[in-house]
Formats: C-alpha cells, structure tokens, sequence
C-alpha cells in the first residue's frame, strides 16, 4: 500500500479523484477553502488532461444552475464549494434534487457569516440538509478523494438519481499535506460505469424537467425522492463494499464503529474529528475506559435502525455538532440521534449533545476528554442535555 | 510520534517548508502530516505551520500544543511570539539569526540552536529565503530525517537550478548543525 501513496494536499487529492470520475461538466466559482480544488481542476482542464468543458461563473448560484442544464442534458457533473457559496446555492439545490439529477459536489465545510469566518464547521451543509441531496462526510484526506467516485456510483444508480455532496472539513481536510494513494484511471474505469440516463434533455425528443406539478401530483414528488434515500440508504452501503473490492479501502458504509463492542460511552461524531476520537480511545481505553465511536458517515439517507442498532449497548451516547440550531440549543446530529431512538425501546441510552469547533475552533484530545468525563456524570444523576463544549469562559 | 512547529512571517515559506518536510519525512519511510496554523495569511505578519511525523498512519487532527521541535525562520519573531510555548526539555528550538543561543533569554527547557541560515542562503541561492536551509539545518540538528531526502522533495517542487541552489545550501547547513550534534 505505501510504495502507492504519495504525499499531497487534500485538494489536490480531491481534484484529482475528479478528473478520474471524468466529468463532462464543470462549472464552479473559487471560494476560500475551496479554492485548490478547483484551481487544480482548471489547470487539468486547460492543460488537456480532462475532456471536460470547464466553466468559470460569476457566482455559486450560476455555478449550480449551469450544471443543473448541463447534468439534464445528460452530462456527468461536478462542483464544489463552501459556506456562503453553498448558502448562495440554496435555491438551486432544491431544483437539482427535484428534477432527480445525479450532480457531485464536493463541500468543503466552513462557518457562515456573521460574524465572518473562514475557517471550519459543518454549520453550510447542516444548513442544506433538507434540500434532497446525499451527505457523506468524510474523516481524512483518503476519504474524501475515494467518495468522489463511490457518489457518482451512488448518485448515478437508476433507482437513486439523487445529487450528492462530499463533505471534507475546510483547511483541516482540504489544506492538509499527508501521504495518499491517487486513484488510479483503470480501477476507476472499472468501478464506475458510463453515466447513461434514460431521460435527457435532447432537442431531437424534447421534453420537460422540473415542470408545472400542482396539487395532484407534487406530493408524489417528494414522495419518490424519500423512496430514492431509501434506496441509496442500501447502496451507500454496496458500494462502500465494491469500493473495498476494488481499490482495498474501506471507512464504513453508512456508519463505522470503532472499538464500539464493549464500549458503554460511545460518541458519535462526523468528519475529520474522528481521527483525534480514535487516538483518544486508545489512550484512555489504555486505563481501562470502555468508551466507543460511532463515525457517522451518511447524515443524508440518516441511517435511523443502523445507528439504533449499533447503540444497543450503549449506556451513554455523546453527539459532537460542529454546528448549531440556534433557538433549539443543539446540533444537527443531537436532534436526529434523539429523535430515531424515540418510538423505539432498542435503546434507553440517554444523549448528550455537545457542539464544538465552531468558526475553526481547534478540537485537541482534551476536549474529547472534557466530554467523556461529564458523559460520567450521568451514573451520579447529573444530565446535560446540550451544551457548548469549547466554550472560553472570558468571553462567554 | 514527533511535533514540529514552524514559525515565520507570511510570505518566508513556513508552509512550504512544513510540506517538504512531510514529503521528506514520507521518503524515508514515516508517515507525515503537514498543515498550517490557517490564519488569514498576510505578508510579514506572523504565521505558523505544523508537521507531525510517525511510525504509523497519523490520524490526530489538532493543533500541535506541545512540540518536540521548533523552527524559527526569523529572530524578531521571538519579542512577539512566544516560539517557546509547549517545548519539551529533550527538545530544540531553531531559530536563524547570526547570534548565538545565550543571546535568546526565553523561558524554556528545550536547547536553543542558532544558525545563520540568511547568509547561507545568499551564499548558495542569492535571495534571503531562509526555509529549505533551515529544513536542512532542521535535519542536522534532530538526525531524524535523511538531508537527501530533503534535498529530494526540493528538488521535485522546484526543478531545475534553483531546486540545485536550494539542495547546495541544504547540505551546507545540515553538515553546519550534524558536526554540532
């Protein structure tokens, strides 16, 4: 394995993990910390190493619509950007999922405005969660390259036609120099095939997408795209597996467990953070702590019976929320861990939810810690339901 | 696992600096990480850049806190930045300067090493960019990463002659700081 991998940013990792998914369409707008990527992307495009039409927009919304035209006509798409940039696309991203199209947009994630922040959170792609596109969110640099094609695979499979989003945590994920194995072009080829749809927008068939549907017929609309997550709820899972056939490399399907059998404190966190909760494991695993992680890898399909499943042992759960819903006191993944165990008897594990790394707030070891030792507190009858973790006290 | 923190100005490298190492490091057979301290970068404004080197893959994503070793690319950063936070006491700081270690009164356990790292760097390549000396003065000094290596990954990023000047002026000072070891 390590005679294949060479040490790269995360970037040019990703960027190159696109040019081998060979995308027809490539429309997107710089943006910090998306900025490599698709700085990358336009040199391969202007050197001749992609066959692809690249497309510099003047904004997000643009960037989103273009592909939307372009991935109806049949293309394979790609785009990628971040916070405001995603928040600009909001309107769009709802027309892409309706209109059942297979777009791939790598997100690298980082704080909203105000007050402006550049650096890392999850708080833009939490903020598109119900805008019909698939969420991955992935650990480490590997990861977030290898999903590009698993989500074409995803994205693209008749019975899904949904659009995906690979999301990588800006800077930490995107900027990062570490050794990776660049995906090959042949086991590419083999893993994902053409992308062939059955409907394209073509002058010599016209038809229509995203038309007129009124009372009749919208509600079965949405209903087949909640049909098509539950599909990819199942494929996400296959192709993680194929992926691992192919190319030797595997992070978990929808979820991924680590050190998870035993554990009677098990955190459930997204994104490059659970690398620094694997180490934390191990060090405190080493005392004797029988704590676990749950990798939630899928937020969109949210695997509601898999997590119950994986937490059945569980005698306290910790969710970490690089976002938050302000007015509700929580993140995301807190509100959505709580609510599949609710009509359910599988697990009676209460949930703690803590947010964190907020704007690029730094997450070292002693924060995981800080977490695991209040989880604690629950034994002694002390109960937080949610709360900052990283909080500093003089400005708080 | 080893920690390396890197402090400059913007615009003296520190990043790249911090690259080649990972790139080096990986070379000789460790895995490496290397990121920066992901400021909004300004030129001349104080930055920093981190490396982390293992024997296995490095999956720990914070900051680096408490480093086994620092590199500091230029002397007036030490009246501004405390460069000597976190340092261990079998560490080292590097700081390049024409001064020697006594003149560095700061609060710390680790050794001060001291190199002037500008003059080599007019010397060998003709400008005062100080960053691939130092990582050669680095690999001197901690004996944890082969020079040729380095002089490999400088070669790779900057072909032709002035990835050669570079690797003249990382030899000159790694054998500057190895016969000091």
């Amino acid at each position: 394995m390590r005679h294949r991998m060479v040490v790269v940013e995360g970037s040019y990792a990703v960027a190159h993990a696109v040019k081998v998914c060979k995308p027809n369409v490539i429309s997107a707008y710089p943006i910090t910390p998306q900025t490599h990527i698709v700085e990358d992307l336009s040199q391969f495009a202007a050197d001749g190493e992609m066959n692809c039409e690249y497309m510099n927009v003047e904004s997000e919304f643009s960037a989103i619509s273009a592909l939307i035209g372009a991935s109806a006509a049949g293309a394979r798409t790609y785009t990628s950007t971040t916070s405001q940039g995603l928040a600009l696309m909001h309107e769009a991203l709802f027309n892409a999922s309706g209109m059942r199209l297979p777009i791939v947009m790598t997100v690298v994630n980082r704080a909203l405005s105000a007050p402006i922040n550049i650096w890392n959170d999850q708080q833009d792609s939490i903020s598109q969660r119900d805008t019909g596109w698939i969420q991955l969110y992935a650990e480490d640099v590997q990861e977030s390259a290898d999903m590009t094609p698993q989500l074409y695979k995803i994205a693209e499979d008749e019975d899904i036609l949904l659009p995906a989003m690979a999301c990588m945590d800006g800077f930490i994920l995107s900027h990062v120099y570490e050794p990776v194995i660049l995906l090959e072009q042949s086991l590419t080829d083999e893993f994902l095939p053409d992308y062939s749809p059955e409907f394209v927008l073509d002058p010599k068939n016209p038809m229509s997408f995203g038309a007129f549907a009124d009372p009749s017929t919208y509600t079965e609309f949405r209903y087949k795209q909640e049909k098509a997550m539950g599909v990819a709820l199942k494929r996400i899972e296959e192709v993680a597996i194929e992926f691992s056939e192919k190319y030797g490399r595997y992070y978990g399907g929808l979820l991924d467990g680590y050190m998870l059998e035993d554990a009677e404190i098990v955190i459930m966190a997204m994104g490059s953070v659970i690398g620094t909760i694997k180490d934390t494991i191990d060090m405190l695993r080493k005392e004797g702590e029988r704590v676990g992680l749950l990798k939630v890898r899928s937020f969109r399909p949210f695997p509601a019976d898999e997590i119950r499943k994986a937490l059945k042992n569980a005698k306290v759960v910790i969710t970490l929320d690089k976002n938050i819903s302000v007015g509700k006191n929580e993140g995301a993944l807190c509100t959505e861990v709580k609510a599949c165990m609710y009509n359910n008897r599988d697990v009676l594990a209460p949930v703690i939810g803590f947010m964190l790394g907020h704007g690029g707030r730094d997450i070292p070891i002693s924060t995981i810690v800080k977490m695991i030792n209040k989880a604690k507190l629950v034994e002694k009858g002390i109960f937080i339901e949610s709360e900052f973790a990283d909080l500093r006290e003089d400005l708080a | 696992m080893k920690e390396i923190r890197i402090h400059g100005r913007g615009g003296q490298g520190s990043v790249t600096a911090a690259e080649l190492l990972a790139v080096a490091a990986f070379e000789d057979g460790k895995f490496s990480q290397a990121f920066p301290a992901f400021g909004v970068e300004r030129r001349g404004a104080p930055v920093m850049a981190f490396v982390r080197l293992d024997e296995k893959p490095i999956r720990l994503r914070s900051q680096i806190y408490e480093p086994d070793y620092v590199i500091v690319q230029d002397a007036t950063l030490v009246d501004v930045v405390d460069v000597a936070r976190g340092t261990k006491p079998d560490g080292f700081i590097l700081i390049n300067t024409e001064k020697s270690p006594e003149h560095f009164k700061m609060v710390t356990k680790a050794t001060i090493k001291t190199l002037d790292a500008t003059k080599l760097a007019m010397d060998f390549i003709g400008k005062p960019i100080v960053n691939t000396t130092l990582i050669g003065a680095f690999a001197g000094v901690s004996g944890i990463i082969r020079p040729e290596s380095i002089k490999n990954a400088v070669m790779e990023r900057f072909p032709g002659k002035v990835g050669e000047k570079n690797a003249a002026a990382i030899q000159a000072a790694y054998d500057m700081m190895e016969a000091q070891r």
